[in-house]
């Protein structure tokens, strides 16, 4: 089935916050999980006779692991501050993709549910009955949010409409509103190791022929080593990065990073992917399931040190999540987690972020570039929203901001940061994040775009960028698919390794 | 005594009683309640003296409010601010000898009712003007400004327009305090007021009064940024590493 057509917005010279337009994307429902992909990931695919009770029970069941939601759902006084943040709903217009709206969404389940106040008197305080329109409602918006955090950073008490998002696919999955998309991915990465679907032998040619266009291209034999044991690192990338353009140049990159700077490294065939869609549809166990793969292959391989390639959400994961859910990192003090972290080197961050190895690698003069070799380039940076909001770099608060940049200014001469309020901890969501980078939310993923094609259009006036650099798959792929429609060239779309690459001094 | 002095001394031993049994079960109930994984809307603090801070900044200057929108942080500001100094100035009625910084903060606290009441009137404005914000707005959402304006109101009639017996209120309040239940004046703008205020302490626990606790418990700022260095795992979740 074709996308409906609809109207490309018309970039403006700022970002303008729209009048409302109910029902302005209603229309847009993402596909809905078949039977085998919902049986895989043990969920029903139909709604049963009784699944406003499993839907109620569900939120039960949330409201006592998850003091986030619990208290997000209370907090909330509608005084609007987040009204104007979502770049859904600066490039839809739809009142439901405002951030205290799309909560709402919930929170007058909640409220009818599990408040005395919305018990006795829920006209008063827009309470309502879950009916079927309400869950249509959910399935619809919680999948027109990226998960991007970037309403947390405005709202006075912290409430971040991402985790709303994540308990209501949650409840969607335990009641049989699957996303085909998500769920399919995440059945892949359970099967075969990564989002893409591409089996260890098909990985290993990829490889290959990598080395020998690096080696066309250099001159120089630079190896992608697969399932090597007892190697320095491993790197777990997106999986995206093994073909996709233009994320096979920040593969090529990081390559080039290690052997010019002789570390010893590895990807692995069970781990080869980074991505975890795990926390884009809110379940804890699926999470720890996909990110158990890393631990287990680094395991197996012995590796001292664990590194993670150009992914917004995965950097999340990683940063935020993979200690607690694995024991990849320090601190434990339980069995589980010593077994893994006795193994690795203490004088790095574990996990460390690709930026984070390089740029210090560059900094202390173990690798050589010439920022020259990217001349033809003015660069902009888009902060990915995962790794701005939800993450760090380095051990300052902030270096997420600061590293990247770094590292693009020591391989590049030319560089200009978009507008103050579309940048570091405001960034804007590319408009494809949190399990919406499908063809089925084209309309929805186009719009969203809209606020980072506004601020990328300005520098483009101002100081002629004509390279958006950026640290995520995600960010990659929507990228090249939409900014086009907006008439920049895809080519403008990069990771920041790609620049690395074109820098780096091999011999 | 009278039957109006009866009446609003158990509604305010009922009122209180509500007040903090419910905000005290509310707490309780997020302080049991884990949050499994690490969080915070960074940048973040890196240490828990960080966070007292970056929390400092939220609860005293509103910091992300302002970061959002000038005019909801000026008006919400002056409303809270306000209403801040009014009841510190009200702790006089509580207090026998009167505490001397609450003394010294009684001519502000008068004048700060203003602040408060235009504040209030902002934020209420801003439900009709702003279509974002009409959107969504329930009707409890506009009941409650209008319940704490009308509250503000009868204050200042009185502190300004028509005094009340203050003696004796506060003989009433002292009395209260000490289980010996004194006349209440029985003036009509004084009951309005003190009715008012007893069912804003009836619903404090049960309605969206509850940010004011809600704050300290969110996870997205009360959080260290440091999940790389120490391992930070719920109960619930902890189980599921034995299964290994």
């Amino acid at each position: 089935m074709a996308a409906a057509e609809f109207d490309i917005p018309e970039i403006k010279d700022d970002i303008e916050i729209p009048k409302l337009r109910e029902g302005a994307m209603a229309h847009a429902k993402t596909f809905i999980a078949a039977k085998p992909i919902q049986d895989s990931m043990g969920f029903p695919h139909e709604l049963g006779e009784d699944w406003k009770e499993r839907a109620i029970d569900k939120m039960g069941d949330l409201l006592g692991k998850y003091r986030s939601l619990k208290v997000f759902l209370d907090a909330c006084v509608h005084c609007g501050a987040c009204t104007d943040k979502c770049h859904y709903y600066l490039g839809t217009s739809d009142p439901k993709n405002m951030p205290v709206a799309r909560q709402d969404l919930m929170r007058q389940v909640y409220r009818r549910y599990f408040t005395t106040a919305g018990k006795l008197f829920p006209k008063l305080v827009g309470a309502k009955d879950l009916t079927k329109d309400i869950l249509d409602d959910w399935y619809n918006y919680y999948h027109q949010c990226s998960e991007c955090r970037r309403c947390s950073v405005f709202c006075p008490y912290g409430i971040d409409t991402a985790e709303i998002t994540m308990a209501g696919r949650e409840i969607l999955n335990h009641v049989g509103m699957g996303q085909k998309y998500s769920n399919e991915i995440l059945g892949k990465v359970q099967k075969i190791g990564n989002n893409l679907g591409l089996p260890g032998p098909a990985l290993e040619d990829t490889l290959e022929g990598l080395e020998e266009d690096i080696e066309a291209d250099t001159g120089v034999a630079v190896k992608m080593p697969l399932d090597v044991k007892g190697a320095e690192v491993l790197l777990v990338t997106p999986s995206a990065d093994f073909f996709s353009e233009p994320h096979v140049e920040s593969l090529i990159g990081y390559a080039k990073v290690f052997h010019a700077a002789g570390i010893s490294w590895t990807l692995s065939t069970h781990a080869s992917e980074a991505g975890n869609f795990g926390m884009f549809i809110g379940n804890y166990e699926t999470m720890r399931k996909v990110a158990m793969r890393i631990r287990d292959a680094a395991l197996e391989l012995g590796v001292k040190r664990i590194v993670v390639g150009e992914c917004g959400h995965a950097w999340r994961v990683a940063y935020s999540f993979w200690n607690t859910l694995t024991g990849i990192g320090y601190g434990g003090n339980d069995p589980f987690s010593i077994e893994l972290q006795q193994q690795l080197d203490p004088t790095y961050p574990q996990p460390q972020h690709i930026c984070e190895l390089t740029n210090d690698l560059i900094k202390s003069g173990k690798i050589k570039v010439d920022p020259s070799l990217n001349d033809d380039l003015v660069v902009t940076y888009h902060d990915s929203c995962n790794v701005a909001r939800a993450s760090r770099m380095g051990t300052e608060p902030g270096g997420q901001f600061i590293i990247p940049r770094e590292l693009i200014k020591s391989v590049v001469n030319n560089f200009h940061d978009m507008a103050d309020d579309t940048i570091h901890e405001s960034t804007f969501c590319c408009g494809g994040g949190g399990g919406l980078l499908t063809d089925d939310l084209m309309e929805v993923r186009v719009k969203g775009a809209l606020p980072r094609a506004t601020a990328l259009n300005n520098v483009v006036k101002e100081h002629q960028v004509n390279f958006m650099a950026m640290i995520c798959a995600i960010c990659k792929a929507q990228f090249t698919k939409v900014l086009p429609k907006y008439g920049f060239d895809m080519s403008m779309v990069g990771g920041v390794h790609q620049l690395v690459s074109k820098a780096i001094k091999l011999d | 005594m009278s039957t109006v002095t009866m009446i609003y001394a158990g509604m305010f031993y009922v009122a209180t009683l509500l007040l903090v049994t419910g905000l005290a079960y509310k707490i309780f109930d997020y302080s049991r309640t884990p949050a499994p994984l690490k969080i915070p809307t960074t940048p973040a603090p890196t240490t828990q003296k960080g966070v007292v801070y970056r929390m400092a900044k939220e609860v005293v200057l509103f910091e992300s409010l302002f970061k959002s929108d000038k005019w909801i942080w000026l008006f919400g500001w002056l409303f809270h601010f306000g209403l801040l100094l009014v009841l510190v100035r009200h702790l006089r009625y509580f207090t026998e000898p009167v505490w001397f910084w609450v003394g010294i903060a009684q001519p502000f606290g008068k004048y700060a009712s203003i602040m408060m009441v235009i504040g209030m009137a902002g934020l209420l404005a801003r439900r009709f003007l702003v279509d974002r914000v009409r959107y969504i707005s329930t009707p409890s959402d506009y009941l409650m400004l209008v319940l704490l304006l009308a509250i503000g109101l009868s204050g200042m009639l009185m502190t300004f327009v028509v005094h009340t017996d203050i003696v004796a209120l506060k003989a009433f309040f002292m009395g209260l305090m000490y289980l010996d239940v004194q006349p209440l004046p029985q003036d009509l703008i004084l009951l309005i007021h003190l009715a008012l205020v007893a069912l804003l302490m009836v619903i404090f626990p049960i309605s969206k009064l509850l940010h004011a606790p809600g704050l300290f418990f969110s996870p997205t700022r009360n959080q260290v940024d440091n999940p790389r260095e120490h391992r930070h795992v719920a109960a619930w979740a902890a189980r599921l590493d034995q299964k290994n």
